[in-house]
């Protein structure tokens, strides 16, 4: 820190001050951001709670195992006692810490372990994900909106074609396609199996929501008198870019990093779901209720507590980007989706 | 206007070709994926894939069955499929579809009102508590993932209380309006409902958005100087302007969802819609039906599209020349 007075008295606070002030007083922010740091740091213990709490293995079935209660040893899939009284049950929530807490699913694996596994890979998806629709987005529309004519007419079809290809229909046929087979081309190879697939998948889907309005705004920008001042004074393509039109559509990426995450999350869960996202023996939240799906009506716990730690982490999301973006850019509107 | 719509004509026509081009591709050029293999199944021997591969002329160059495709799908319309040799494509998609006509209408007009609704609502109460509950309700509508809302729903109205509370729930599917309209709207309830909280909360928080921000503009200020009231200018000019927004959004949801976008609400409830048929036919390799169906799809989201972009150009003419 430096005691100097400013030379020249500031009027008015920047833009980003302004901003930042403005989501520190916001109520939303801290409620959002206090909810994922919880699910992002229990979802990081989860090999923790394997190893030292729950001390199974979430993924490797144990149907003859065992577990113990008030002193006595109970098996962890019992003969059902219900209905026809045919088949096995897994063990209901226990309640208590270490001894399937909250029960087991159809192969007895322990359902808490695996939660906290699963939202490591759901978390995980959602954010790179979403990060790398940002990134491509943002380049895709810059340049478009930036060089206009025959660069713009063919990234712009590009993204009609993918616009107008139902987000689900589109990625439901990449994975189907890729994830029986994996991807081969040239140096680059994926096992059918790799978390990569669908995180390509999913970031390549959603590249039109984030390119067509930032091209918007960079056809904008370049008729504004700055961008026209360092045209004139001879600046180079690449300086223009990256000193006078990447920070003026920095807000809008900002505002759109947690709806996408939140977007690629849902898509995520929904492709595993349907067992085209997620292969196991990884595990998501979106595989979790698939598999809960035959426990449905007796054990609906194991369907119900991935779908709600979806809503909750979504939910957050979304109240963080509504802060992110009454401080950054009231005008700022995006379309969701699934 | 007219050159307007010829042109977005042809613009619609040129995505739909590239979309069937891109289907192709996915399934017959994707790097490291072999398409016979696919068709014949796991382990199938060396001469069962030469023969599959004779049988659906994957020995062909690609632009060749391309177009052969293309021809059997659009202008002799006797496409088969891969799967259940000999039959065609076209009458298992248009079986499909009333039944997803049927949901998606059902449900949008729940979430228009819905939408619509408590949208105009929460911005005309933007003082008083209702706006914030109203948020709350759109942001968890936006935020629930509709296959597992669904589960919730069956596990609720399936489950133990089928037996008292909900006996009048019948059993999961679909029935024909033309078989038993009762039942068929008893069977299209909670399906409804389901599908329609996700795009109520969207329609929400959108038309919210749009009135609040259109209560800041000029002509809004105009009508308050010259006395109008605020429930006046809410009702009569800020929720009618934020209806062109509302028109739009519309039709490119309502085209998604006729054209498939309703799968997971389909697969859900064992309603066997497009947006099934499309799963069932993605999962068994069935090129045909997928091509038949990703067409229809995006042929109706194009369509949408188009029909969007004329009526904003005919609302407002500065479109038109840009």
């Amino acid at each position: 820190m430096t005691d100097r007075e400013p030379a020249v008295q500031v009027l008015s606070e920047s833009p980003g001050r302004i901003a930042r002030e403005t989501l520190a007083h916001d109520r939303r922010t801290w409620i959002a951001s206090a909810l994922l740091l919880f699910i992002v740091v229990l979802t990081l213990a989860a090999p923790l709670y394997a190893t030292y709490v729950s001390k199974t293995d979430p993924f490797v079935s144990s149907i003859n195992g065992t577990t113990v209660i008030d002193g006595q040893e109970v098996s962890v899939l019992q003969q059902s006692t219900e209905g026809l009284r045919i088949g096995v049950n897994p063990i209901g929530p226990t309640w208590r810490i270490g001894s399937y807490a909250l029960g087991a699913d159809n192969q007895g694996r322990d359902v808490a372990a695996r939660l906290l596994y699963g939202g490591t890979n759901t978390l995980l998806i959602g954010f790179t994900a979403g990060f790398l629709t940002i990134t491509i987005g943002t380049l895709l529309g810059i340049i478009a909106g930036y060089s206009g004519k025959f660069v713009d007419s063919f990234i712009s079809r590009i993204l009609d074609v993918i616009w107008a290809f139902p987000v689900y229909l589109l990625s439901i046929s990449l994975s189907v396609v890729l994830l029986t087979s994996g991807f081969k081309w040239g140096p680059i190879s994926l096992e059918s199996g790799s978390l990569y697939l669908p995180i390509f998948i999913i970031g390549l889907v959603y590249v039109p929501y984030v390119a067509r309005p930032i091209r918007g705004q960079v056809i904008a920008l370049r008729e504004r008198e700055f961008v026209k001042a360092a045209i004139g004074s001879g600046a180079k393509n690449s300086q223009i870019i990256f000193r006078e039109i990447l920070p003026n559509v920095i807000p809008s990426v900002i505002v759109f990093i947690p709806m996408m995450v939140a977007l690629a999350m849902l898509t995520e869960s929904a492709l595993s779901f349907l067992s085209i996202g997620v292969q196991p023996p990884d595990a998501s939240w979106g595989t979790i209720i698939k598999d809960g799906l035959g426990l449905l009506y007796t054990r609906p716990l194991v369907a119900l507590l991935p779908g709600l730690l979806i809503v909750i982490t979504a939910v957050s999301l979304n109240l963080l980007g509504d802060a992110v973006r009454d401080a950054l850019d009231p005008k700022a509107r995006m379309r969701g989706a699934v | 206007m007219i050159t307007f719509i010829a042109k977005r004509f042809s613009a619609a026509i040129f995505v739909l070709t590239s979309i069937s081009i891109l289907v192709f591709l996915i399934f017959f050029a994707t790097p490291g994926v072999d398409p016979a293999a696919r068709i014949a199944g796991r382990n199938a021997s060396q001469e069962t894939l030469a023969q599959v591969r004779a049988t659906f002329d994957l020995d062909k160059p690609l632009p060749e069955r391309y177009l052969s495709m293309m021809d059997h799908l659009f202008i002799q319309r006797d496409l088969t499929s891969y799967v259940n040799r000999g039959e065609e494509v076209w009458p298992q998609l248009i079986q499909a579809v009333p039944a997803t006509l049927s949901l998606v209408i059902g449900a949008s007009i729940i979430w228009l009102l819905l939408g619509i609704g408590l949208g105009v609502t929460a911005a005309g109460m933007r003082k008083s508590w209702i706006d914030p509950a109203i948020g709350v309700v759109g942001i968890i509508g936006v935020s629930l993932p509709v296959y597992w809302l669904g589960e919730v729903v069956n596990l609720i109205t399936q489950g133990r209380l089928h037996d008292t509370a909900f006996r009048w729930v019948p059993p999961l599917g679909y029935v024909p309006l033309t078989e038993n309209p009762g039942q068929w709207f008893l069977s299209l309830l909670f399906p409804w409902l389901t599908l329609s909280l996700l795009y109520a909360g969207i329609y929400i928080r959108v038309i919210r958005g749009e009135i609040v921000g259109l209560m800041q503009e000029d002509f809004v200020k105009t009508e308050r100087a010259k006395g109008a009231s605020e429930k006046r200018i809410l009702l009569k000019h800020s929720s009618r302007m934020s209806l062109i927004t509302v028109v739009s959004l519309f039709g490119l949801d309502f085209g998604a969802l006729v054209g498939g976008s309703a799968l997971l609400t389909e697969v859900v409830f064992g309603i066997q819609g497009v947006g099934r048929l499309t799963f069932t036919a993605l999962q068994n390799f069935d090129l045909p039906l997928i091509m038949a169906t990703v067409m229809y799809a995006a042929f109706f989201i194009v369509i949408a599209n188009a029909v969007v972009d004329i009526l904003y150009a005919w609302l407002d003419p500065r479109v038109r020349r840009g």
